[in-house]
C-alpha cells in the first residue's frame, strides 16, 4: 500500500525533514499573520480541510464518494444549538458545552452511519448519487420544518466556551483548536490506513468480491468506515458553527457540499494532507478571486478550476505536484525513478470502484 | 396481464382491493365519518390530481436522466441545470415570438443540443470511467447555474400559456352534496391536466421510439451490450449522442413545462435534481419503466406529504427512498 502515496507518502514521513518544518510553520504562523489571516484564512481553511478529510478517508481508502459529509457537520452544527445555546429562542437547552459537543458529535457520526447502511448495499456510482439525494432532502428539510430546526433563519448565538480564562472565538486560540483537531484526525486517518482496519477497508475498494470470499464483513467495514468519518466530519461541524457563530439551511445547501467535494479533488484523495491543501486553495481564491473579477461570479471561477483539475489532473494539485516533482528528478537522473513514476501513475486507477 | 395473475395472485388482489378502495374515494360522496377522520374530500382529491400531475413532471424530467445512464452509464449531475436552461430559453423565445408552443420546441431543440456538445467534446473523451464523468458533470452544473444566475439573475419568471389552456374545467367527481339536494362538482386548472396528458402522450412516444424503431433498437442493443452494438457495425458515438439529445432535450422540455405549472428561479435546478435522484433510485436506474413508477411514487408523496404533514414532508419523500432501498437496491424495475 506504501506505493499508493507515493510521493507525498515520502515527504511527510514520519520524522521527515518536511513535515517537521511543516509544523513548525503551522505553529508560527498565527505569529507572522494577521487577526485575517489567522481567522478568516487559517482556522477557516483547517476546518474545511477536516471535513473534506472525512471525505478523503472514505473516497481514498474506502472508494466511497460521498456526498453528504457537510450534511453530517452541519447537522452536528444544528445538534449544538438544539442542545446548546442559542440566542433565537427556539430549542437551546442549555446543555453544558463538554455534554453538548460529544453528544452532538456521537448523534452526527450515528447519522453518518445510517447513511452508509442505506447506500453500502449499492456500490460505485450510486453513492454518490444516494448520498447527494440525502444531502439535498437534508436541505429542504431542515429548510421547512421550524419545531426542530427553526426553518429558514436557522440558529444564531452559538458561542464556544471560556475555558482557563481564554475566549475560544478569539482569532489566535481559535487557531490552535482547529490546528489541533486537524493534526489529531490527520494523524488518526493516516494510523488507520495501516492498521488492520484500514488495510482491509482498502482492498474492499480494490475488490470487494475477493475479501467477500475470504470471509470479511464487507458492510459492516463500511458502515464503520462512514462511522468513523462522521466522527472526523461532526467535529469539524462542531468548529464550524462555532466559527460562524450561527447556523441556518444555507450552511448545508448543495452549493456547499458541492464545495466540500472539490476541495478533496481539487487537493487530491491520495493522502490526507491533499484535502487541506485543497481547502487553502479553495478559500485563498474565495477570498482574492474578487480582486480579480466580480464577486459574485465566484462559482464560476471555482468550477472551472474544478473542471480543469477534474479534465488535467485527476490526483489534484498533490498529483500534480508529484508529477512536476518526478519530470524533475527524471530529467536529472534516470533508472530507479521511472519506475516509481510508473507505479505512480497506475495507482492513479483505484479510486474508482470496480 | 394474465402472466401477472398467475404468477402473484396475492399481489393481483391486493392491487385490484387498492384500485376499488381509491375509485371508491374518488367518486363515492364521503360519509361524515369519513370527513371526520381525514379530512374533506376535496382536499383529497385535489391532493390526488396533484401528485398525478407532479408525478408527470417528475417522469419527464426522469425519464432523460434514466436513458442516458442505461446506455451510457453517465450519471449526469447536470441534469437540473438542463431543466433550468430549457426553462430559460423557452421564456426567451416564447416571449419573442409570443408562442408558448415555440417555446416548447426551442427549449426542447437547444437543450439536446447542448446535450450532444457535452457528449462530443466531454463525455467522449472519458468513456468508462464514470466517477470522472459524474465529477465532471457536477462542474458543468456549478458553472452553467451561475453563468445563467448571471444572465437571467435572481428574479423569478412566468410563463403565459396560450389562452386555451388556461382556466379550470369541471370534473365528473361530485365533492360534497349540499343541503337543497344540488351536487357540487370539483374543479381543476386545466392546464396541470395537459401536464399529465403530454407527459404521458412523451412516455407512450419514448416507448414506441424505443422498441418500434430501429434507432431505439439500437439504443436497446446498446444498453445490453455496447462492446457487440460496435463490433455489429453500428456507429456507437452517433448513437450516444442521440440519446444524449434526446435526454437532454426531455429535461429542457421539461422545464418549460415545468416551469408554466409552477415558476422559473434559480434553485429550481437543484429541485429537479433532487426530483429525478430519488425518481430513478426508487424506479430503478436505466429503466424508462421504473421512472414512470418512481415518478408516480414520488409525485404521490411529495403532495400527499405537503397536503397532510406540512413540515415533514421531505421524510416522506426520504423514506421511501430508504425503504426502497433497503428491500431492493437496484429499485423497482432495476436489474
Amino acid at each position: 500500500m506504501k506505493t499508493q502515496h507515493g510521493i507525498s507518502e515520502q515527504l511527510l514521513a514520519k520524522g521527515s525533514p518536511s513535515l517537521w518544518l511543516l509544523l513548525a510553520f503551522l505553529l508560527i504562523y498565527p505569529a507572522i499573520s494577521n487577526d485575517f489571516f489567522t481567522f478568516q484564512i487559517g482556522a477557516y481553511s483547517l476546518i474545511l480541510g477536516t471535513i473534506s478529510l472525512s471525505l478523503m478517508m472514505l473516497a481514498g481508502y474506502g472508494g466511497m464518494v460521498s456526498l453528504a459529509q457537510l450534511t453530517v457537520a452541519g447537522l452536528a452544527g444544528y445538534l449544538m444549538a438544539i442542545f446548546g445555546e442559542n440566542s433565537v429562542g427556539v430549542m437551546g437547552f442549555g446543555w453544558p458545552w463538554w455534554v453538548t459537543s460529544v453528544w452532538a458529535i456521537f448523534l452526527a457520526a450515528l447519522f453518518s452511519a445510517f447513511i452508509g447502511a442505506i447506500s453500502v448495499r449499492t456500490e460505485g456510482i450510486y453513492t454518490i448519487m444516494i448520498t447527494l439525494a440525502i444531502a439535498v432532502a437534508f436541505y429542504f428539510f431542515v429548510r421547512q420544518n421550524y419545531v426542530l430546526f427553526n426553518g429558514w433563519t436557522g440558529y444564531a448565538g452559538i458561542e464556544p466556551p471560556t475555558i482557563l480564562g481564554i475566549y475560544w472565538r478569539n482569532p489566535v486560540p481559535f487557531y490552535f483548536l482547529s490546528l489541533a483537531v486537524a493534526a489529531l484526525f490527520c494523524g488518526a486517518v493516516v494510523y488507520c490506513s495501516r492498521s488492520t482496519f484500514g488495510l482491509a477497508l482498502q482492498a474492499i475498494r480494490d475488490n470487494p468480491r475477493r475479501m467477500r470470499s475470504l470471509g470479511y464483513n464487507v458492510a459492516l467495514h463500511r458502515v464503520i468506515a462512514y462511522f468513523l468519518s462522521g466522527i472526523i466530519a461532526a467535529t469539524a461541524g462542531v468548529l464550524l458553527v462555532w466559527f460562524n457563530g450561527r447556523i441556518s439551511p444555507g450552511s448545508v445547501s448543495v452549493g456547499v457540499v458541492i464545495d466540500i467535494l472539490v476541495i478533496a479533488v481539487l487537493g487530491g484523495l491520495r493522502h490526507p494532507i491533499g484535502p487541506f491543501i485543497g481547502a487553502i486553495a479553495f478559500v485563498l481564491l474565495e477570498n482574492f478571486a474578487i480582486d480579480l473579477i466580480d464577486r459574485e461570479r465566484f462559482n464560476t471561477v471555482i468550477g472551472l478550476v474544478f473542471l480543469l483539475v477534474v479534465l488535467y489532473s485527476p490526483d489534484g494539485l498533490l498529483g500534480l505536484w508529484g508529477k512536476i516533482r518526478m519530470r524533475m528528478m527524471n530529467s536529472g537522473k534516470t533508472g530507479p525513478n521511472e519506475t516509481r513514476g510508473e507505479i505512480g501513475s497506475k495507482s492513479a486507477d483505484s479510486i474508482e470502484t470496480s | 396481464m394474465q402472466r401477472f395473475l398467475n404468477k402473484h395472485p396475492t399481489w393481483a388482489v391486493f392491487i385490484l382491493l387498492a384500485a376499488a378502495l381509491l375509485a371508491w374515494l374518488v367518486f363515492s360522496v364521503w360519509p361524515e365519518w369519513l370527513i371526520d377522520l381525514i379530512g374533506r374530500k376535496k382536499t383529497f382529491v385535489h391532493t390526488l390530481i396533484n401528485g398525478l400531475t407532479l408525478g408527470g413532471l417528475y417522469f419527464l424530467v426522469a425519464s432523460g436522466f434514466t436513458l442516458i445512464f442505461g446506455l451510457m452509464r453517465n450519471v449526469n449531475l447536470a441534469h437540473g441545470t438542463m431543466y433550468l436552461l430549457g426553462a430559460y430559453i423557452g421564456y426567451e423565445v416564447a416571449e419573442f415570438s409570443n408562442n408558448w408552443f415555440l417555446g416548447l420546441i426551442a427549449a426542447f431543440i437547444a437543450v439536446g443540443l447542448s446535450g450532444m456538445l457535452m457528449q462530443l467534446f466531454v463525455f467522449r473523451r472519458m468513456e468508462g470511467d464514470d466517477l470522472r464523468q459524474t465529477l465532471v458533470t457536477i462542474a458543468i452544473s456549478i458553472i452553467a447555474a451561475d453563468l445563467m444566475l448571471a444572465i437571467w439573475t435572481g428574479t423569478t419568471y412566468q410563463f403565459t400559456p396560450p389562452e386555451w389552456l388556461f382556466g379550470s374545467v369541471t370534473l365528473p367527481i361530485v365533492s360534497v352534496i349540499k343541503s337543497s339536494g344540488e351536487a357540487v362538482y370539483l374543479k381543476y386548472p386545466l392546464y396541470r391536466l395537459a401536464v399529465l396528458v403530454l407527459s404521458m402522450i412523451v412516455g407512450i412516444a419514448l416507448w414506441l421510439f424505443l422498441n418500434r424503431t430501429r434507432a431505439g433498437m439500437m439504443i436497446r442493443a446498446g444498453v445490453n451490450d455496447r462492446e457487440m452494438l460496435s463490433a455489429s457495425g453500428v456507429n456507437v458515438q452517433l448513437v450516444f449522442m442521440l440519446v444524449f439529445a434526446v435526454g437532454a432535450g426531455l429535461a429542457g422540455l421539461a422545464g418549460v413545462v415545468g416551469g408554466t405549472a409552477l415558476s422559473i428561479a434559480p434553485g429550481e435546478d437543484i429541485r429537479y435534481l433532487l426530483a429525478s435522484l430519488v425518481v430513478v433510485i426508487v424506479g430503478g436506474l436505466g429503466s424508462i419503466t421504473g421512472a414512470a413508477i418512481g415518478a408516480l411514487i414520488i409525485g404521490l408523496a411529495e403532495q400527499f406529504g405537503l397536503a397532510y404533514f406540512p413540515t415533514y414532508g421531505v421524510v416522506i419523500t426520504f423514506l421511501i427512498m430508504v425503504m426502497v432501498l433497503a428491500i431492493r437496491p437496484q429499485g423497482i424495475m432495476g436489474k
